[in-house]
């Protein structure tokens, strides 16, 4: 059900956008309010979600990790899974950010006929995340021909590297196949998987979908239904210059576009893609694993006021002298 | 968490680097004026209408080079009845440079360089560089 109805809901923005990209006034309600709208939003509340996680108590240390820690001269330590220094932390972490270590070891369970359990290596999601979020931040680098002016050298760099297969004009660009190929994956993994459909949720199709439809609708205005890209330049460039525009050039398929990303925008800080920020702040992967070697105290600890034995004896010497009752201390 | 100063500024390093069209904007003086092309003094008509120019010439000389290149066609009836003979260098270059006209927009808006210069040469700069 939540597959249908994240899909008509991306679907009916898109066709407001489209109507509203035909129509006057709307135009600039789409080319200049919603997008300064979605920036604010995005910035503001990634940064208000991470700032709020760092207040957040971690009163112990999280030790947890797959691999042995440095104990015994002869024990193998496992230095990159349990790392004990701050650098061993940032080789971990980088790994985890750039290559998605973690999900690297992704397992998938299978019912063979027997019945028979069966766990077995499931590579698939992690390569194709990982091709969707590079081709994905590929891409918003490369979108910065639109925001910078003059371009920056190492954004034509990046798209030249990107057209290498010298397809067709406009130039085909390999990321915008494999980040389409990637989503497509994704969704079908999971409407084809009974468990992973199971646990999905409306905010897993909604984002999914988002996504496709804002790499469909580039697509589109790049290969087939070509927009003038000086005037697109003119609206982006506006935007960031704050000196705003929405030119008459501009079609109605751009509008799809930027209206998709201003909504992904505003969605983010809200959805579980704040994973962005959250990733660095996973406390199984950013700590070292060094509690054998430093003692970690409670930061927050205050004295507590304790009464032992010996005082409470003290108190009642007399008492329990009198009662008979053996005493430590005569 | 413990690490309040590294998570602050690992945000902000971000902030900075999320949001540098904006500064880069301002610092350049950018301003969202397209390029002012030079229009040929000649000519009147291109072979397409300027819409249409503007967003597919691309695919326009795609068609012209496919025409050319596999059916020996070189006649191009253009959409006023006007015939034009196919040819980058022979109709296109008549009336426009590539530095310019052509690389003006492709430099405004990072289009790249396309591989028409893999074979074509810019006949006024050829001219030139004769002895």
């Amino acid at each position: 059900m939540s597959v249908f109805s994240s899909l008509i809901l991306v679907l009916v923005f898109a066709a407001l956008a489209y109507a509203g990209g035909l129509a006057g006034s709307s135009r600039w309600f789409m080319g200049v309010i919603l997008p300064y709208t979605a920036i604010l939003v995005f910035l503001g509340g990634l940064s208000y979600r991470v700032l709020r996680w760092a207040k957040s108590p971690v009163p112990f240390h999280i030790p947890t990790t797959c691999g042995q820690q440095k104990s015994l001269p002869w024990l193998k330590w496992s230095w990159l899974e349990n790392p004990q220094s701050k650098g061993g932390v940032l080789l971990r972490m980088a790994l985890e950010v750039l290559l998605f270590r973690s999900l690297f070891r992704n397992s998938r369970a299978q019912f063979l006929d027997g019945p028979r359990l069966r766990y077995g290596e499931e590579k698939f999601l992690w390569l194709s995340a990982l091709a969707f979020h590079w081709s994905l931040l590929i891409i918003l680098i490369r979108h910065l021909r639109f925001f910078v002016s003059p371009v920056p050298r190492f954004v034509m760099g990046l798209e030249a590297v990107d057209g290498f297969f010298q397809v067709s004009a406009p130039q085909l660009l390999v990321t915008d196949v494999v980040i389409l190929a990637a989503l497509l994956f994704l969704l079908q993994r999971r409407l084809r998987n009974p468990q992973v459909r199971y646990i999905s949720l409306f905010t897993d199709y909604f984002a999914l979908f988002l996504l496709l439809g804002i790499a469909f609708s580039g697509v589109l205005m790049r290969y087939f239904f070509r927009v003038d890209l000086e005037r697109v330049k003119e609206v982006a460039l506006g935007l960031v210059t704050f000196s705003p525009t929405v030119p008459a050039g501009v079609g109605p398929l751009f509008f799809v576009h930027l209206t998709l990303v201003s909504l992904l925008l505003i969605y983010f800080p809200f959805s579980k893609l704040v994973h962005m920020g959250g990733i660095f702040l996973s406390p199984t992967r950013n700590l070292a694993n060094d509690s054998r070697v430093k003692r970690h105290v409670n930061p927050w600890d205050y004295p507590v006021k304790v009464h032992t034995y010996a005082e409470w004896e003290e108190e009642f010497h007399d008492k329990i002298k009198a009662a008979g009752l053996p005493l430590e201390r005569e | 968490m413990r690490d309040r100063v590294w998570i602050v500024a690992g945000l902000l390093l971000f902030l900075a680097v999320i949001t540098y069209p904006f500064w880069h904007g301002v610092e350049a003086r950018a301003t969202s004026q397209p390029p002012v092309l030079v229009l040929p003094a000649h000519e009147k008509e291109c072979v397409a209408p300027i819409s249409y120019m503007r967003t597919s010439h691309m695919k326009l000389l795609l068609d012209w080079r496919n025409s050319v290149v596999r059916n020996d066609q070189r006649k191009y009836v253009s959409y006023d009845g006007k015939v034009y003979d196919m040819s980058l260098t022979g109709t296109c270059m008549k009336c426009h440079e590539k530095k310019g006209f052509c690389d003006r927009c492709h430099e405004y808006a990072g289009v790249g360089t396309p591989y028409c210069w893999n074979c074509h040469v810019d006949p006024a700069l050829a001219e030139v560089k004769r002895p």
